[in-house]
């Protein structure tokens, strides 16, 4: 499917983005997680044969700038509050991925008015001592590969990758990597709480949470937990997948969400 | 020249096999390991070492802060110092320093460090390290991307507290004081000399020679990586047209003095060892983490900030498996007689325009008694031979304490 790559001046150019969009319909905007989103995705194909899918790279992570005007999550809230407006956009069908997903339950608790129904793919935003994250920071690449995916190997062979030989692209894979988490810093360190459940009763619009049943990073017995804080909330554990199912499992995970998303 | 002894303070008793039961001597390190009782009898032993060098003559005694680890014991090192003003006569006492983010609000530093120039009568040199990953992110939980901005903040904050005269209000984006006044007052005019330490980023750099301070290159690799960051400080330093004064630079040099060299192995091989194998062996997930180094750094492909750590394994940093006499040529460790090791010093000093040299004089679990005998070894018959080095320049990075007749006399001693 085509689509088309912007770059969007919000507040006067106080913060220079890239938003991705394609597809037709009604608006669905997705939250990328800490690793920033490089790509267009499969998945966003998939969505995108029923909606018009943006996927906005947050301020801060490669292609976007302005994260010096960001301190806190609940400025990036209010960001994307700004972006919708710039976009004229009313009525998001909002789904977020993990840091994404905070980000997302934080718009639709700010911006009610903005958000016709969530999405939250294994969100992070809520801590629990009894069930702590995996240190994302801290992790071997192959301790967070096993994190991520249910089948790290199947996925390595589909990653896009650059050439070995190619150094310029390695060190830019490389300095991308760092920076963007780096920027995902300023909301996850030292814990992924900067204080979500003083603001999620404010959400009123339908939600669904959803998780692969095999994420090693946000364990998914955080889906009861948003679920209590999230009064109505529908949740779906998928299985053979693990913290990015709409990237290992896109079509079953196109299929629930379009399936929350259509049900009336 | 001036000398001084530098004490890491590490940890002497981590078990033989530290390596393959324990991931990381810092952050994760189990707390059984540690033992107060004999930690009693090691703060004491260091202690007593800087004292000894104080004595026999060294210019200044070195401490530094640390936290959650065996690689040195000293997550407050204003309380060490406070210990070494009362007992300690003519040193410097170079605090190494205080990481100014971990202060809340820092303004407790500007009051501590002013205690300190109070108490030992204007001899206080006031180190501003940035703090490594380990002990500022991962030990105190500082964010990553906003630790160099609130850095500068905190210096900011203590610079001004130290130098203007009257209570004035600071409305910082870490820090709001609706009056800051700080009492005591530093001692020192206008305020202690300050160094800074670590700092492998090309923005701090340039940052040190604009502010006129001293840099500190805590360097535990050798001096081929201390060259290429020195040559680098002393270009900027240039560019900015300032003088090449080397007072402006300090640099730390693990320094074993003996008989003759093959004693010198003899005595003090093992202890190097169990330092380079142990104390540095830090997971690498803690060493570094992303926005710790500026986005220059990182392009540029430079270390980790702190105490000269330099990727050598995929997954630890440290230990390297390499023999005493490697280490000893690619100068990590300056080792053999009195001869050899002055000409070596006067030789790397020279070269890299070092007019502050502080010596690790203890390592590892170097025992009391060999230190001890080090430190008097250095004293006689190494320190003499260096003094005149750069006597033509001016050292305005050190301190100004009261003469000697308006100092305090101590009781009962």
């Amino acid at each position: 499917m085509a689509h088309a790559e912007d770059r969007v001046s919000v507040r006067d150019g106080m913060f220079n983005v890239t938003v991705r969009h394609g597809g037709s319909g009604e608006p669905l905007v997705f939250l990328h997680g800490a690793g920033g989103q490089a790509t267009w995705d499969p998945f966003m194909d998939l969505l995108g044969e029923r909606y018009t899918v943006y996927s906005p790279v947050s301020p801060g992570w490669p292609g976007s700038e302005g994260i010096e005007h960001i301190d806190d999550v609940v400025d990036m809230a209010l960001f994307y509050l700004d972006l919708f407006d710039t976009l004229g956009l009313r009525g998001v069908n909002l789904v977020g991925s993990s840091l994404g997903g905070m980000f997302a339950a934080e718009t639709a608790a700010l911006g009610r008015e903005y958000v016709r129904k969530l999405v939250l793919c294994e969100p992070a935003g809520i801590w629990l001592d009894e069930h702590p994250y995996l240190d994302f920071y801290a992790a071997s690449q192959e301790e967070l590969q096993k994190a991520l995916f249910y089948d790290p190997e199947a996925m390595a062979a589909r990653m896009p990758r650059p050439d070995p030989e190619d150094k310029e692209a390695q060190a830019k894979m490389a300095l991308d990597r760092q920076m963007a988490l780096a920027s995902a810093s300023k909301f996850t360190w030292p814990i992924w709480d900067k204080g979500l459940k003083r603001r999620i009763h404010r959400i009123n619009a339908p939600t669904l949470i959803v998780w692969g049943e095999n994420d090693g990073l946000i364990p998914p017995v955080y889906a009861q937990a948003f679920q209590k804080l999230i009064p109505g909330s529908k949740v779906v554990i998928i299985p053979k997948t693990a913290h990015v199912p709409m990237v290992e499992r896109p079509d079953e995970f196109v299929r629930v969400v379009r399936e929350f998303l259509e049900a009336q | 020249m001036k000398v001084h002894s530098f004490h890491l303070m590490p940890y002497p008793y981590l078990p033989e096999d530290f390596r393959e039961r324990y991931r990381s001597v810092y952050i994760d390190i189990p707390s059984e390991l540690y033992d107060p009782v004999r930690g009693h009898q090691v703060y004491n032993d260091y202690l007593d070492e800087l004292e000894y060098a104080d004595r026999l003559g060294f210019d200044g005694v070195c401490v530094n802060e640390h936290h959650s680890n065996a690689y040195g014991l000293v997550p407050s090192p204003n309380l060490m110092a406070a210990a070494l003003a009362r007992r300690t006569r003519n040193a410097g006492l170079v605090v190494l320093g205080n990481s100014i983010v971990l202060y809340n609000p820092p303004t407790r530093v500007a009051e501590e460090f002013a205690m300190l120039d109070v108490l030992s009568g204007g001899r206080l040199v006031a180190g501003f390290p940035l703090g490594t990953a380990m002990d500022t992110n991962y030990a105190y939980g500082q964010v990553p991307l906003t630790l160099r901005d609130k850095y500068h903040e905190a210096h900011d904050l203590i610079l001004r507290a130290w130098t203007e005269p009257e209570p004035f209000a600071f409305n910082g984006k870490y820090t709001q004081l609706r009056y800051v006044n700080v009492w005591p007052r530093p001692l020192q005019k206008p305020h202690p000399p300050v160094w800074i330490p670590g700092g492998s980023s090309p923005e701090t750099w340039e940052w040190v020679v604009e502010k006129d301070y001293l840099y500190a290159h805590l360097s535990l690799s050798g001096h081929a990586s201390a060259r290429r960051t020195l040559g680098r400080y002393y270009a900027l330093v240039e560019a900015a047209g300032k003088e090449p004064n080397p007072y402006r630079v300090g640099m730390t040099q693990a320094c074993f003095v003996a008989e003759s060299e093959d004693e010198a192995e003899e005595l003090y091989s093992e202890a190097v060892s169990y330092f380079f194998e142990k104390c540095l062996y830090i997971y690498r997930g803690f060493a570094d983490v992303p926005g710790y180094r500026s986005r220059r750094a990182i392009e540029e492909g430079l270390a980790q900030q702190g105490f000269g750590l330099q990727p050598q394994t995929p997954s630890r940093l440290g230990g390297g498996g390499l023999s005493w006499k490697q280490r000893v040529e690619q100068g990590s460790v300056v080792a053999g007689t009195p001869e050899q090791v002055t000409e070596r010093l006067r030789e790397v000093c020279k070269e890299l325009r070092v007019g502050h040299l502080m010596l690790l004089l203890q390592l590892g679990n170097l025992s009391k008694e060999r230190t001890m005998r080090n430190i008097q070894m250095v004293a006689e018959k190494v320190l003499p031979n260096l003094r005149d080095l750069w006597s033509e320049w001016e050292d305005r990075w050190w301190v100004r304490p009261l003469e000697g007749s308006r100092r305090a006399s101590l009781t009962g001693k």
